[in-house]
C-alpha cells in the first residue's frame, strides 16, 4: 500500500489518574516533510512523542507507519520501525569517543571484536553526506554542545532511521549553532527523512518547517501550512490569546547605586586564566543591567561570585554601599539580594520538596515560619504559599502540596520569581530567566522584571537570547572571555554590533572609566 | 488527585512492599533449608517465624520474648542512624564502627572509670559522635566519599576496641566481665524500671528499649515538623539548592554524620549496659549490628515509626535462626537464612518501584 505518510497517530487520547494529557489529538507526518509540534509546557507534546516512542500505550487511538497499523509497545519496536529521537538531554557517555557514542548498541561485530575501521568508515561517509561536522575520535565530553547533538543525529541515522524526532534541540545551543542545526534538518528533509520538530520557538518554526501541529493544553487545535501562516497566528493558536511579542515599557527612570562590582576576579576551575577577569560596573535602582554574551564567557562565575556559590579570588562587591565580599549566602540574601538562579532544577529548587516548601526556601528561618523552639509554623507557610500561587498565578495539581518535580517547567519558574520577588529586597539577579519556556510564560516574566525595575529595584540580567537582550534592558554589557567589553543602549544599537562585540571581534577599554578604581 | 484510593497511598505501599519482601525472602530461605537437607525444611522454618513461640510455658515464652527485645533496642538505633543520615542524602555504612566505638566507650566507663549507668551511656554518645564527626570532615573538606572512609573506620574500631578492651579481661578468658558479677560494676547496670517484671523477672530488659522508641519519635518529629529537619533533609535532596538558599551544607553534612554516631554508639551502650552480651576481645569481623540496621532502616521503609517494626523483625528471625535443629542442619545455617531474608529486605524500594509503576504512578 502507498501512501504519502510515514506516520500517522489517529485519534491519540492518554489519560493519567483522571488527569487527560492528551485528548483526542491527531498528528500526521508525510515522508520528506518537516513536521513541527507546538505547544506550551505542560501542553501534552512529551506524553505524545512518549506514546510515538513506545514508553507509554495510548487509551484510545492507534498509529499507522506507511500506511499500516502498528504497535509500539516498547521503544525497541520504534527502533525497529526506524523511529529515532535526540532528546533534550543528550543521552551520550562521555568518557566515549563520538564514534563509540555513535555506534552503541548497535555495534557492527566479527566473532565479538568491534569491526571499528568500517564503522568509522559509515559514520564519515554519514557526516559528509548531511554536513554534520564531527570529530569521530574525539571524546565526548571534550566537545561542544553543536557536536554533542551532531553525534545524537548520527546515531539516528548510523540505524538508518528514517523518521526522527528532534525534542526542543535548539535550547542548548548558541545562535549560531541554530543556525547550523536548522540548516541539518533541511539537508535531512531533502534527503527523504522526515523530521518531527518539537519546539516552541516560533521563529524557528516558521524558518524550517512545512506544516506545523498545535496542541494546547492535551487538545488538538489544529494544523497549518507554515506557507500560509505568521508567527503572531501561531502563538495565539498555542497560548489561546494574543501574545505581545516586545516588552512594553517606560523609559528607565534610574536612582542610587545599588549594586557596585570593584575589580572582580573568579579563577577557572578548568583553566589556568580567570573565568572573570577584573570586571568592575554599576547597577541603579530603577534600571535593568543586562549581560549578554555567547554561553561560556565567564557569566555564570560572575553571578556565582557576587551571590556567594563560588569565591572569588578578588575584588569587591558592594551592596547599597556595603561591602558585603566576605557576607555568608545567607547574609547577602538577607541584605536584600534576590536570585533567580541559571539552573533551577540545580540551584533554584529542592524538586522532590511541595510547591510551599520551595516558597519558603529563602525565608523558612523568619518568626512568621518557625516559632521559638524551631518547629515550622506548617499553617502559616500554607497560607504564605497558597496567597503567593494565586498572585504569581503558579499552577499545580494538589495545590501547595504538589511536589515541585511533578510542575511544568514554566510553572517552576514561577514559583521561583514568585519566591525572589515577594521576599524584601533591593537588587534581583535574573539569570536566563525565560530559557526553556513558551512565548506566553516569557511575556509574563519580562512584564514581571520590568514591574521590579518601575518599583524602584536594581535588576541585572544575564541573558543568552539576542531579543531578550535587545528587547528587555536599559543597558547591555557584553561580556567576552571574563571581560566587559563593551557598553550599549539597546535604542542605539544592533543585534549585528552586539554580535561583534559577544565574539570578541571588537573591544572598547575601559568602558567605565568611573568605576575602575 | 486528591482521594486517592487506599492501595496508591504511599504509606499504604511503603507497608505492602516491605511485606512482599518479607514473603519472598522467607521462599528463598525455605529453599535453601529444602536443598539442604528437605526433611528437616519445614520444622526448621516454623522455628526461625516461631522464635520464643518454640518454647511450650508461657513464663519460657515471655522471657525469650523480652530477650529479642533486649537486642531490638540497639538494632534500632543502628536503623535510626542509617536513615536519619539517608535522609541528608548521606549513607553511613560507618554505623557499625560507630557502634563498635560506642560500645568500648561504655565498657571503659565501666572497667576503667567505674562510672554509674548515666556516665557510660554519656561516653558512649560523645564517643559515637566523634567517630562520625571524622568522615563529616572528611566528606566536607577532602571530599573523600563517607562509604569509603566508614567502612575504613569500621575495621580500625574493631580492632582498637580488642585492644582497648584486651586491657580489662582477665587472663585466659576472652570477655570482657560479667557486670552482674562484681558489685562495683552493677551500678553502670541499665534500669529495668520495672519492666522486667512483665517479661517473667528477665533481668536484661529495661530502659534500652524505652529510649530506642523515644528516638525513633523524636527524629520522626525532627525531620517532619522542625526547621533543623527542613534544613537536613534540602540538604539532602539537593545540596547546591540548600547552599543558594544560605543553608551551612557543611555544618549539615557534618552534623548529621556526628549526630547519626551518637545514635548508634547509644545504641551500642544499651546493649552491653545491660550486661546481655559482653565483648569478645578476640573477635575478627565488626558485629552484624551496624549493617543489619541498614536492612533495617530499608524494610521499615526509610521511616522512624517503620524502623520501630522492622529492628524488631529482623531481631526475631536472627534469634529464631538459633532454635534450628542443629542436628540437621549446620550451626551456620541460622545466619543464613536470616542473611537471606535481610538481603531480601533491602529490596523494598524496588518492590515499591514496581508497584508504582504497576499503577502507571512513574
Amino acid at each position: 500500500m502507498d501512501t504519502q505518510y510515514a506516520i500517522e497517530m489517529v485519534n491519540i487520547t492518554k489519560r493519567f489518574n483522571g488527569f487527560t494529557a492528551n485528548d483526542n489529538i491527531t498528528l500526521t507526518l508525510k515522508k520528506g516533510e518537516i513536521h513541527a509540534l507546538l505547544g506550551e509546557n505542560g501542553a501534552g507534546k512529551s506524553t505524545l512523542m512518549s506514546i510515538l516512542f513506545g514508553l507509554y500505550q495510548p487509551d484510545e487511538g492507534y498509529i499507522k507507519k506507511d500506511g499500516q497499523k502498528v504497535t509500539i509497545n516498547d521503544p525497541n519496536v520504534a527502533n525497529a520501525l526506524g523511529i529515532g529521537m535526540v532528546h533534550q538531554h543528550f543521552k551520550l557517555v562521555e568518557c566515549f569517543t563520538v564514534l563509540e557514542n555513535i555506534i552503541l548498541g548497535v555495534e557492527p561485530t566479527d566473532k565479538g571484536f568491534i569491526k571499528r575501521k568500517e564503522a568509522r568508515e559509515k559514520v564519515i561517509k554519514l557526516s559528509e553526506k548531511y554536513g554534520l561536522n564531527i570529530d569521530p575520535d574525539a571524546k565526548t565530553e571534550d566537545i561542544t554542545v553543536g557536536m554533542q547533538q551532531r553525534t545524537e543525529i548520527l546515531k539516528m541515522l548510523f540505524r538508518d532511521n528514517d523518521i526522527l524526532i528532534f525534542d526542543e534541540p535548539t535550547a542548548v545551543l548558541t545562535p549560531q549553532e541554530i543556525k547550523e542545526l536548522l540548516q541539518i534538518m533541511k539537508n535531512l528533509a531533502k534527503e527523504g527523512k522526515s523530521i518531527l520538530f518539537i519546539s516552541h520557538k516560533l521563529q524557528e518554526i516558521m524558518e524550517v518547517a512545512d506544516r506545523c501541529t498545535i496542541i494546547r493544553k492535551g487538545k488538538y487545535i489544529g494544523t497549518v501550512d507554515i506557507a500560509k501562516t505568521n508567527a503572531q497566528e501561531l502563538s495565539s493558536m498555542m497560548v489561546g490569546r494574543n501574545v505581545n511579542f516586545h516588552v512594553e515599557k517606560k523609559e528607565a527612570n534610574p536612582g542610587n547605586v545599588v549594586l557596585e562590582i570593584k575589580n572582580l576576579s573568579v579563577s577557572s576551575k578548568t583553566h589556568g586564566k580567570n573565568a572573570v577577569n577584573n570586571v568592575s560596573f554599576k547597577v541603579r535602582a530603577g534600571e535593568i543591567v543586562c549581560i549578554a554574551g555567547i554561553d561560556g564567557n565567564g557569566q555564570t562565575q560572575l553571578i556565582q561570585g557576587i551571590t556567594g556559590l563560588e569565591p572569588i579570588s578578588a575584588g569587591h562587591i558592594l551592596l547599597n554601599g556595603n561591602d558585603i565580599t566576605k557576607y555568608s549566602i545567607r547574609k547577602r540574601n538577607i541584605s536584600g539580594l534576590s536570585h533567580i538562579p541559571e539552573d533551577r532544577h540545580k540551584h533554584g529548587l529542592v524538586l522532590e520538596y511541595s510547591l510551599e516548601d520551595n516558597i519558603v526556601l529563602q525565608r523558612y528561618f523568619e518568626p512568621d515560619f518557625t516559632n521559638k523552639v524551631g518547629f515550622l509554623k506548617r499553617n502559616n507557610i500554607s497560607e504564605y504559599a497558597e496567597k503567593l500561587s494565586e498572585q504569581y498565578d503558579v499552577r499545580s495539581g494538589n495545590g501547595t502540596k504538589t511536589i515541585v518535580r511533578s510542575m511544568s517547567g514554566g510553572n517552576q519558574q514561577k514559583a521561583i520569581i514568585a519566591r525572589e520577588v515577594d521576599r524584601k529586597h533591593d537588587l534581583i539577579i535574573a539569570v536566563q530567566p525565560t530559557r526553556g519556556l513558551d512565548v506566553g510564560a516569557i511575556e509574563g516574566i519580562h512584564k514581571q522584571l520590568v514591574a521590579e525595575r518601575d518599583a524602584g529595584k536594581a535588576v541585572l540580567l544575564v541573558s543568552l537570547e539576542l531579543d531578550e537582550v535587545m528587547d528587555l534592558p536599559d543597558r547591555i554589557l557584553v561580556m567576552h572571555d571574563g571581560e566587559i567589553v563593551g557598553e550599549f543602549d539597546p535604542k542605539k544599537t544592533t543585534q549585528e554590533e552586539l554580535g561583534l562585540y559577544m565574539a570578541g571581534a571588537k573591544k572598547n577599554k575601559p568602558i567605565n572609566e568611573e568605576a575602575a578604581v | 488527585m486528591k482521594d486517592k484510593k487506599f492501595f496508591e497511598r504511599e504509606g499504604v505501599q511503603s507497608v505492602i512492599a516491605s511485606i512482599i519482601c518479607i514473603l519472598i525472602g522467607l521462599l528463598l530461605g525455605f529453599i535453601a533449608l529444602l536443598i539442604i537437607n528437605p526433611k528437616g525444611a519445614p520444622q526448621a522454618m516454623f522455628r526461625i517465624i516461631g522464635n520464643f513461640f518454640k518454647w511450650n510455658r508461657g513464663d519460657l515464652k515471655l522471657e525469650n520474648f523480652g530477650i529479642t527485645l533486649v537486642k531490638t533496642a540497639p538494632l534500632l538505633m543502628c536503623s535510626l542512624s542509617i536513615l536519619f543520615c539517608y535522609k541528608v542524602g548521606l549513607f553511613n555504612i560507618g554505623v557499625a564502627g560507630q557502634y563498635v566505638v560506642g560500645a568500648c566507650a561504655a565498657l571503659v566507663g565501666v572497667f576503667g572509670f567505674n562510672l554509674n549507668w548515666i556516665g557510660c551511656v554519656l561516653l558512649a554518645c560523645v564517643a559515637g559522635m566523634i567517630y562520625g564527626i571524622i568522615p563529616g570532615l572528611l566528606k566536607t573538606f577532602c571530599n573523600v566519599n563517607e562509604v569509603i572512609s566508614g567502612i575504613m573506620l569500621n575495621w580500625i574500631s574493631l580492632y582498637s576496641a580488642n585492644m582497648i578492651l584486651g586491657k580489662y579481661v582477665a587472663t585466659g578468658a576472652k570477655d570482657t566481665p560479667e557486670l552482674h558479677s562484681t558489685v562495683e560494676y552493677q551500678k553502670a547496670l541499665l534500669p529495668n524500671i520495672g519492666l522486667n517484671n512483665l517479661f517473667n523477672g528477665n533481668k536484661y530488659v529495661g530502659l534500652g528499649l524505652v529510649i530506642a522508641i523515644v528516638f525513633a519519635v523524636a527524629i520522626w518529629i525532627i525531620m517532619s515538623k522542625t526547621k533543623l529537619g527542613f534544613e537536613l533533609k534540602a540538604t539532602g535532596y539537593n545540596k547546591n539548592a540548600a547552599k543558594y538558599a544560605g543553608m551551612a551544607e557543611k555544618r549539615n553534612i557534618i552534623l548529621t554524620l556526628g549526630l547519626g554516631g551518637l545514635i548508634a554508639g547509644l545504641g551500642a551502650s544499651l546493649l552491653f549496659l545491660t550486661d546481655f552480651t559482653q565483648w569478645d576481645i578476640n573477635q575478627t569481623s565488626v558485629p552484624a549490628m551496624g549493617f543489619n540496621g541498614i536492612a533495617a532502616a530499608f524494610l521499615g521503609g526509610l521511616h522512624p515509626i517503620g524502623a520501630i517494626f522492622s529492628s524488631y523483625f529482623i531481631q526475631h528471625i536472627t534469634d529464631g535462626g538459633s532454635y534450628v535443629d542443629l542436628s540437621m542442619y549446620t550451626s551456620q545455617i541460622s545466619d543464613m537464612i536470616s542473611s537471606i531474608i535481610i538481603y531480601l529486605c533491602s529490596f523494598t524500594g524496588l518492590i515499591r518501584y514496581l508497584l508504582k509503576r504497576r499503577k502507571g504512578g512513574v
